[in-house]
């Protein structure tokens, strides 16, 4: 199990140290500072290995996190933990930083007793940290307070507590889809998927039980088969889509999920996420980006860029930016685009074309021509692929929520008194094309 | 007062946010001002104070002088300065034992305050007090915490058991620990389960033998419960100690991967990675033609592609245990290539991986696009990435036969770019590719040839010049190429010494006209002006061929070379199923046992894969405790490591299991040998108990000596006794007697004969040093060069007394078998270095393959049955034994005494066949039939063997020890 954590600054200075086992000594402090931090070369790995002590650490901002162990630990459930370590601390303090952590520091020993006993990992929802890690003291409990603290951290239902009241039961829904894309010169895909998120907020009253449903192949299909009368088999076939894989958030039970495909859950209050997916099939690409590059002697290089929007004209795109590589030995640009702003940024190796907004089914276009510093190096250029980012305010994975079902049977109110919000966000993820 | 308070507790607030000024007080006098602060009246003082204190210790500052000014703060209700505290004891107990004793009484009030926070809080930092008066008095509060009313205090108590376990194992065991923590595992609350099988989990794992993880189908159930309502860690807590269960049979073992399969889609990454490990493990014991077994095979990709889109990091650790995945059963990721693509922001670490899995899920239907990707990254930046991708190239080539043309050519636009490294690592790779499909691609050796002056690595540098060797009569300027090279010989690195001078002796046997003068040019480089004896020796070789017989030495030098084979660098079957075992963990992500880079008792047991259900497909042997990788665990992974022993101050002796202590393994051995004397006797396989007298007379094997303790027989035994290292008992191993390997005139006086022994599982060089010359001498060494079994010196070379003229001293060196690895010719060849204070001498000596068979050689008859099947007939070689004038009884138990274990014996039409069973050191198994036919001295031996190159030698192995 893990033997201890510490937290360092840029330079290598400890912040946070805590141990937890008797085979890590203040020498392995140290060992990491020196062998990592102030590596010389790049870091070749998340995981090293320094006289038979194995570290782990991992990057927010500059701040370095390392958990250290001497046993043949679970190395994924380390790296779970640190990266859970760094939400809970986001969630107490804000952003990570050295600033924040010194401010915090009694605070995040206080948070490391807690959910990390004997190098075991404990409890770390927020939800339930925040009830009785207050730095304000916990004096003024009642007995009746401090088992429900206690029945909540140990219990089933971890991530909620009993007697939440709200005055509007209103629920959002968030689906956030990034749509990745690798594609060759020529217009080919290499490779695309959809990693989407769909994330809840729930501001219900009591212990609300909820049934998520959306157009997944799998379900629409079996109801196809049942022949029922409802409009969902006539539905199926184009609207629903198939998911290659989905996880979801603890509160979700996963053994009926397995048997039924059902996902019911008691959701946390406030903003979670519910369920992640991944799509390969069918997907929608929102863009196209279609590259033209000339070598014109030694010295010059004409790049000319197409994109074009490919979804319903009525929709628009926002946020777009073309991110267009350049050679290091660049010494001048000129651009022309039809839309937007284009500029070259030297610091970055790049033209970056920018367009506020595009409606579906538009075409744009970019030249440039690009003077070269002649170089005897004879490496030649490796010529990263030309990269997007946009917004979209549709799912490129054709996900469709078709309902969430909220059903308290303890308190009066109805599925039909809860509000409900849905909204559709599709962003650019590595979306690139080879040039 | 409670205005007061309220104000106290608002300027706590204020302080909040400046509570980084703690990290800056650095003034002189600063402890004495702490004490005074420490002791002040005032509680909100007393709290500042301590948080500096804290501070201060976290950059690693000596705060210890404080340690009872800060104990006396103890006795608060304020449970944040109560925190504040307990972390000072935990870091400064240890060193303060007696001040400690100071805080027991408030720890055994906080154990029954009516707060459950706080009662967990007590017995939680209780635990981690490492001062054994302190754990005394932790008994009778953890013994109450563990039957708490509350589930909070019951979970923080069963891991407090471990704690305690860790300090003082005996007290755990004492105070019946176990026995409540086994019931805890039938605990209402889920988490309490939870943590009480990570308990039991680490105890048991340093009590390997205990039964104290009794699992059985009712506890597995309420694992199973448990499992789909604890928290996200004690899922995978559960999962861990799930995949150590082997089921009773198939249809349990499906009924856990029933319950186990919904965990797959767990967002936390470790769930699924453990889940995925007891699923693999399990899946093992279902016989493969039933329907579940596939679909569970389809089940297992959707999540493992999935975590390919986590953070970086645990995308590393996912890829890693992929890579064992594809390995152990690659039909599961087969149609995934593309999400190992490399992305172009992907960490090195990653796109590293991600390479080596897409090498291994090439094949025919994909080959096309792997080969453009793997084009598109040899143009990128990082030096090591573009050098993988070329030489992915060229395996792929070899592993995929029909992609091999376009491997080429991809390889030949790749020179073309001129870029430098990118040259030379297609250069090396390329001559695997002739080594693969001969005669198919030399077309391409004219281009390969242009870029000879830009080729500065050693590697690249040999591989063409081997190119140019082999190929010397298509090329028409071989012989001004080879040449070119010769001029800087002695600025070479041997391995490209090494390669020219074979290059340019092909080269004269090809055309030997024109390169007269080349070959003397190079032989008398090799021989007379180097200091190099591997390039010697080969030079010398190569000229007495040349000048003896040329036609044999056409022979030996232009001989067909066997094929090379596909994929080099996959885990050894052993190995791998241990690390299946371990997915998810270290381990996986080392690739390595356990054993290889933790301490102590902690993971050294080896885990293996349960056989499958009414087969006997798996032939590994089951016993675990004695073979696997264990026998010559990797080196210490960290090489950088020793640089830092010292500021680590861990302890960097050689890893101790590497060299084996003279005085136990003595034992094991002896036991072994009566373990082995009294199969035999008992009859079992062999039934041989009326002929051991005849074994007896003919042969002074080991057993005799073991059992009645009567001397040993045998004049060549006799010198045993005079050798320093081995005591007690002869092994029965067959000593050769010495032969000279150094003779004075070579060696400045000094003179060296000596043998080889394996004694009680020690492999030992018995030398005598001579000296010969008028001087005295001192100061001896000895190394050795790399050689096909990694032998090594297990410890300095003993000559305690400088060697006066005409003296001799007789050596035992007890050797290890953990040293570095490089193929010899012959197999058997070691070459020594020995050092005095004269001068450094070479020499090469051979020994006998019998010294690395191993005690536990024996094999179990169904395991070998399924061996000897599964190695394919061209492995096989026969041999024939000549004059050997015993029965099959008297024969085996003589090679019994060598560690040549024979497993079954068969009797047909007079004719007895014996099988048998050997073990290299480094986990090769060895099998052999012979046949002895009574009346006919001749004995036919037929040997199959994984490697088969080893047959030869074993095949002398019998010989020499039945002949003598």
């Amino acid at each position: 199990m893990i033997g201890g954590l510490f937290i360092y600054n840029h330079k290598g200075e400890v912040l946070i140290s805590r141990v937890y086992r008797d085979d890590i000594g203040r020498n392995a402090v140290d060992a990491f500072r020196v062998n990592v931090i102030h590596a010389r070369q790049q870091v070749r790995s998340p995981v090293t290995n320094i006289a038979r002590t194995s570290f782990f650490h991992v990057k927010r901002s500059n701040i370095w996190l390392a958990a250290v162990t001497k046993q043949n630990v679970n190395a994924a459930m380390v790296f779970e933990f640190l990266y859970k370590m760094c939400d809970v601390m986001t969630a107490y303090f804000g952003k990570i930083s050295e600033e924040n952590i010194k401010n915090n520091f009694v605070l995040i020993y206080e948070l490391l007793d807690e959910i990390l006993d004997f190098g075991y990992p404990q409890n770390s929802e927020t939800g339930a940290l925040k009830t009785f890690i207050t730095q304000q003291g916990i004096k003024g409990q009642t007995k009746e307070e401090q088992s429900q603290i206690t029945s909540q951290v140990t219990g089933q239902i971890g991530w909620r507590r009993e007697g939440i009241k709200y005055r509007r039961n209103e629920l959002f829904l968030d689906v956030l889809e990034s749509v990745n894309l690798l594609m060759s010169p020529q217009g080919q895909v290499l490779s695309a998927h959809v990693s989407g998120r769909v994330v809840m907020k729930s501001y219900l009253s009591g212990m609300p039980e909820c049934k998520f449903g959306m157009n997944d192949k799998i379900v629409i299909d079996k109801q196809g088969k049942g022949g029922t009368t409802d409009d969902a088999g006539k539905s199926s076939g184009k609207q629903s889509i198939a998911i290659d894989d989905c996880t979801f958030h603890q509160c979700v039970r996963l053994s009926k999920f397995d048997s039924e495909r059902s996902i019911s859950f008691i959701p946390p209050d406030g903003e979670y996420e519910l369920m992640r997916y991944r799509t390969t099939k069918d997907i929608i690409l929102p863009f196209r980006v279609i590259p033209l590059v000339r070598e014109v002697g030694r010295t010059k290089l004409e790049v000319k860029v197409v994109i074009k929007s490919n979804f319903k004209p009525s929709l628009l795109a926002q946020k777009i930016e073309v991110r267009i590589p350049t050679p290091l030995n660049t010494s001048g640009v000129q651009v022309i685009c039809m839309k937007g702003k284009a500029k070259y940024k030297a610091s970055e190796n790049a033209i970056v074309w920018k367009i506020k907004r595009m409606a579906g089914m538009k075409e744009s276009q970019i030249s440039a021509e690009i003077e070269l510093l002649p170089t005897n190096d004879k490496k030649k250029w490796a010529r990263p692929p030309i990269s997007m980012n946009f917004e979209v305010p549709f799912a490129p994975s054709g996900l469709k929520v078709r309902y969430l079902k909220v059903f308290e049977s303890k308190l009066n109110y109805s599925d039909h008194d809860v509000i409900k919000w849905v909204r559709y966000i599709g962003r650019s993820g590595i979306y690139e094309t080879r040039c | 007062m409670e205005w007061a308070s309220q104000l106290c507790e608002n300027r706590g607030l204020g302080s909040k946010m400046t509570d980084s000024k703690y990290f800056t007080t650095t003034k002189k006098g600063e402890i004495f001002e702490l004490k005074a602060e420490l002791n002040s009246d005032k509680k909100e003082k007393k709290k500042e104070a301590v948080k500096k204190v804290i501070a201060s210790m976290t950059v690693g500052k000596d705060v210890s002088a404080l340690f009872p000014d800060v104990v006396n703060c103890m006795q608060t209700d304020n449970l944040e300065l109560k925190k504040l505290v307990y972390l000072y004891l935990m870091n400064y107990a240890k060193s303060q034992p007696d001040m400690a004793i100071m805080a027991v009484n408030t720890f055994v009030k906080d154990c029954e305050d009516p707060n459950p926070l706080i009662r967990a809080l007590a017995v939680r930092t209780m635990g981690c007090i490492r001062v054994d008066k302190i754990t005394e008095y932790l008994c009778e509060p953890l013994r109450k915490c563990l039957k708490d009313e509350d589930p909070y205090v019951r979970k923080t108590a069963a891991v407090c058991v471990a704690k305690l376990h860790d300090i003082n194992a005996q007290l755990v065991e004492d105070q019946g620990f176990l026995d409540t923590l086994k019931d805890l595992i039938s605990d209402s609350n889920p988490m309490v389960v939870a943590n009480a099988v990570a308990a039991l989990s680490e105890i048991a794992e340093s009590h390997p033998n205990s039964n104290l993880l009794d699992l059985n189908p009712q506890t597995i159930n309420k694992l199973l419960t448990a499992l789909n309502e604890c928290t996200e860690w004690g899922q995978i807590f559960i999962l861990d100690c799930l995949a150590n269960y082997t089921p009773r049979d198939d249809r349990e073992s499906q009924s856990i991967c029933e319950r186990v399969t919904p965990r797959l889609s767990h967002a936390n990454s470790a769930v699924v990675l453990s889940a995925v490990k007891v699923l693999m493990k399990f899946m093992e014991m279902l016989p493969k033609d039933l329907d579940y077994y596939g679909t569970l095979l389809k089940k297992l990709a959707p999540p493992l592609v999935t975590l390919l889109s986590a953070e970086p990091e645990l995308q590393y650790v996912a890829l890693r245990n992929i890579n064992l995945i594809v390995q152990k059963r690659p039909e599961i990721l087969k149609h995934e290539m593309k999400v190992f693509f490399v992305k172009y922001n992907d960490p090195i670490y990653v796109k590293l991986e991600k390479l080596d899995i897409m090498i291994r899920l090439a094949s025919q239907a994909n080959i096309a696009q792997v080969l453009a990707e793997l084009k598109e990254y040899a143009t990128e930046v990082d030096v090591d990435f573009v050098r993988k991708a070329v030489r992915a190239i060229g395996r792929c080539a070899i592993k995929v036969e029909q992609s091999a043309e376009r491997c080429v050519s991809t390889l030949l636009d790749l020179i073309q770019t001129k870029v430098n490294y990118v040259v030379q690592e297609a250069i090396v790779v390329i001559k695997d590719i002739f080594r693969k499909y001969p005669n198919k691609y030399e077309s391409v050796i004219a281009t390969l040839c242009e870029n000879l002056d830009s080729l500065d690595e050693p590697e690249a540098r040999a591989a063409m010049i081997w190119i140019v060797g082999e190929y010397a009569e298509r090329i028409d300027n071989a012989d001004e190429l080879l040449e070119s090279f010769l001029e800087g010989f002695h600025d070479e690195s041997t391995q490209v010494q090494l390669q020219l001078l074979t290059a340019i002796v092909k080269l004269f046997l090809k055309k030997p006209t024109e390169t007269q003068e080349l070959v003397q040019q190079v032989l008398s480089l090799a021989t007379q002006d180097s200091d190099n004896p591997d390039l010697r020796d080969r030079g010398y070789i190569y000229w007495r061929l040349l000048s003896t017989d040329p036609v044999a030495a056409k022979e030996v030098v232009l001989a067909e070379k066997p094929l090379i084979s596909e994929e080099t660098d996959l885990i050894e079957p052993t190995l791998l199923e241990e690390l299946i075992c371990h997915i998810g963990t270290l381990a996986s992500v080392y690739h390595k046992p356990p054993s290889a880079f933790v301490e102590g008792s902690r993971g050294v047991q080896h885990r293996r894969l349960p056989p499958r259900a009414g087969s006997v497909e798996s032939a590994e042997s089951p016993d675990v405790g004695q073979s696997g990788p264990s026998e010559a665990p990797p080196a210490v992974i960290p090489s950088q490591g020793d640089l830092l022993g010292d500021l680590l101050n861990l302890d960097l002796a050689p890893p101790t299991a590497t060299v084996p202590s003279v005085q136990p393994s003595m034992q094991m051995g002896a036991m072994d040998l009566l373990g082995g004397g009294l199969d035999s006797l008992l009859g079992g396989d062999i039934g041989g108990s009326p002929s051991m007298g005849a074994g007896l007379g003919a042969a002074p094997t080991a057993m005799p000596a073991a059992l009645g303790g009567a001397p040993p027989v045998g004049g060549g035994l006799g010198d045993l006794f005079d050798l320093g290292g081995g005591v007690g008992m002869p092994t029965g191993f067959y000593v050769v007697p010495k032969t000279l390997w150094l003779p004075a005139m070579k060696a400045k006086g000094l003179e060296i004969s000596g043998t080889f022994a394996r004694r009680g599982g020690i492999i030992q060089m018995d030398m005598s040093l001579t000296n010969k010359a008028m001087s005295v001498m001192t100061d001896f060494a000895i190394q050795f060069n790399r050689n096909s079994f990694g032998l090594a010196p297990a410890g300095p070379l003993q000559v305690l007394t400088p060697l006066s003229p005409n003296q001799t001293i007789d050596v035992s060196l007890p050797l290890s078998t953990s040293g570095p690895v490089m193929k010899m010719e012959p197999l058997n060849n070691l070459q020594v270095a020995v050092k005095n204070n004269i001068d450094v001498f070479y020499f090469s000596c051979q020994f006998p393959l019998s010294l690395l068979f191993v005690e536990d050689g024996k094999m179990e008859r169904q395991v070998f049955l399924a061996t000897w099947k599964d190695i394919p007939n061209d492995n096989e070689a026969q041999f024939q034994i000549k004059d050997i004038h015993l029965n099959s009884d008297a024969a085996s138990n003589k090679l019994q005494g060598s560690n040549i274990f024979t497993i079954a014996k068969r009797t047909v039409e007079g004719q007895d066949m014996l099988y048998q069973s050997i073990k290299l050191t480094n986990s090769i198994w060895v099998l052999a039939e012979m046949r002895v036919q009574t009346g006919n001295p001749n004995y036919t031996l037929s040997i199959k063997c994984r490697a088969p190159e080893v047959c030869q030698f074993v095949y002398q192995c019998y010989e020499m020890v039945l002949k003598n």
